[in-house]
């Protein structure tokens, strides 16, 4: 990429989320809590990617997502990819799949279930990919996709 | 083998005739009691009062020769002054060996069978689960017609909200049964509990008692009041699936059942009928219940 059409500048270490579905990249930043990281993050939404469609990125300095931060990401954004940058070089790419289990990542939308009451996380069974569709495990109400993408806002 | 009965999710065709055996014999203390459970005691945590099904597992206890402590109101608890749920349960389970719980959160018996150490049994977790009912009703079921299987059963009134419905559905699926589902539209079963059923069991949807096929059962349910909007809607729906002396007609010898309380789905004239089940029903929570606590506590033998 010439720095003439670099819109987002490479960052030095951390996590690039790339290929997010366009207008998801504030549920991603929602979802791996990004709002009080302390550090720089790089939000950018509907860049025109080398396939001419549209998509949103999200660059984390200095953090490298665990292997149930980047599954979670699925949940809104299947498609993503995600790279571990070290001295502005990719040395992992990895891929993103949904858990089995959904767990601690979104609240459930049943005000009456306990989860909603108690403290305790929160515990998703996935019974759907495509179209996706959640279980929660306490109250066995179910959320498909744009139950999620509320509990995001 | 079981280890808490929280949903009816959770149990499988094997286990649910493992326990409808176990109630086989259990019948046989129904009346004399046994000391299988001497020394055991049951905890009853009803956050919600619920006579018949408290005293259901109370009787259940006793009769298996065991002892039961307990609350059914919140009032005189700590609860009032703010404890949690799992504190209570941690606390409880101090000083039982079985607990019962019946919380109007849904989702709360599953996480007390998380903290928990002993069994638990959920009595009811809002409109989410209550499998117990599920299982007396099969085993009313089995037993009036010997097999569930070649059943063809009517589910009658609010299938939209009723959680005994939904649980029902949900096991009649595992069964060569075939269901007809009979509701006003707004209060139809839910798109999920359908979705389950499609390809499993094959199942119709009626609106009115007169479209009812010939059917070996009617499960009536209670249609709320305050499920409707408009009030007139709710009389008006309220009396179209009421079974009396003359509706029971279009029924023919379908045998009749429901969870009770009921309010005015049944009116008293059918009770002296042979079609009239329910009593039987509520009756038969007994030696079910006794069943799975003889189990959860390992003194079946």
């Amino acid at each position: 990429m010439s720095s003439k059409s670099l819109k987002v500048s490479a960052i030095n270490n951390g996590t690039v989320i790339d290929h997010i579905s366009p207008r998801k990249a504030y549920g991603v930043v929602k979802i791996l809590r990004l709002e009080k990281y302390p550090e720089t993050v790089t939000i950018a939404c509907n860049v025109t990617g080398g396939k001419s469609e549209k998509k949103d990125i999200v660059k984390i300095e200095n953090r490298v997502l665990s292997s149930e931060e980047v599954s979670s990401i699925a949940l809104i954004s299947p498609e993503a990819t995600v790279n571990i940058i070290k001295n502005y070089d990719v040395i992992e790419k990895r891929k993103i799949s949904l858990p089995e289990m959904v767990e601690n990542i979104i609240p459930c939308t049943n005000p009456l279930c306990i989860t909603n009451h108690e403290n305790v996380g929160t515990k998703f069974r996935l019974e759907g990919k495509k179209p996706l569709l959640l279980r929660c495990e306490y109250c066995e109400r179910t959320m498909d996709e744009k139950d999620v993408e509320k509990v995001l806002g | 083998m079981l280890n808490d009965i929280i949903s009816i999710r959770d149990i499988t065709k094997a286990e649910i005739e493992l326990i409808h055996e176990k109630a086989r014999e259990m019948e046989n203390h129904v009346s004399s009691g046994t000391d299988k459970a001497q020394g055991k005691i049951l905890a009853t945590l009803f956050f919600e009062p619920s006579t018949r099904t408290m005293m259901s597992f109370q009787s259940a206890m006793q009769r298996l020769g065991g002892s039961v402590i307990g609350f059914s109101d919140t009032n005189s608890t700590s609860v009032k002054k703010g404890e949690t749920l799992v504190d209570t349960v941690l606390t409880m389970e101090k000083y039982s060996d079985v607990i019962a719980i019946r919380n109007p959160l849904e989702g709360s018996a599953r996480l007390a069978a998380e903290v928990a150490s002993i069994p638990v049994i959920n009595a009811g977790d809002g409109a989410n689960q209550h499998p117990t009912q599920t299982l007396l009703d099969l085993y009313t079921m089995k037993k009036e017609f010997k097999s569930l299987d070649g059943l063809k059963i009517a589910l009658l009134g609010d299938l939209k909200y009723g959680r005994t419905v939904h649980s029902l559905a949900y096991a009649l699926s595992m069964y060569d049964t075939e269901i007809v589902l009979v509701s006003p539209e707004e209060l139809s079963m839910p798109k999920d509990v359908l979705k389950h059923l499609s390809g499993r069991i094959p199942y119709e949807e009626v609106t009115r008692l007169e479209d009812v096929p010939n059917v070996d059962i009617v499960y009536a349910t209670r249609i709320q009041k305050e499920r409707f909007a408009d009030p007139n809607e709710y009389e008006r729906t309220k009396d179209t699936y009421r079974i009396d002396s003359e509706s029971l007609k279009l029924l023919g010898d379908a045998k009749i059942m429901h969870p009770l309380p009921r309010v005015s789905e049944i009116s008293k004239d059918v009770d002296s009928t042979p079609n009239a089940i329910y009593f039987k029903q509520a009756m038969n929570g007994i030696p079910v219940r006794m069943a799975i606590l003889s189990m959860l506590l390992g003194v079946e033998k």
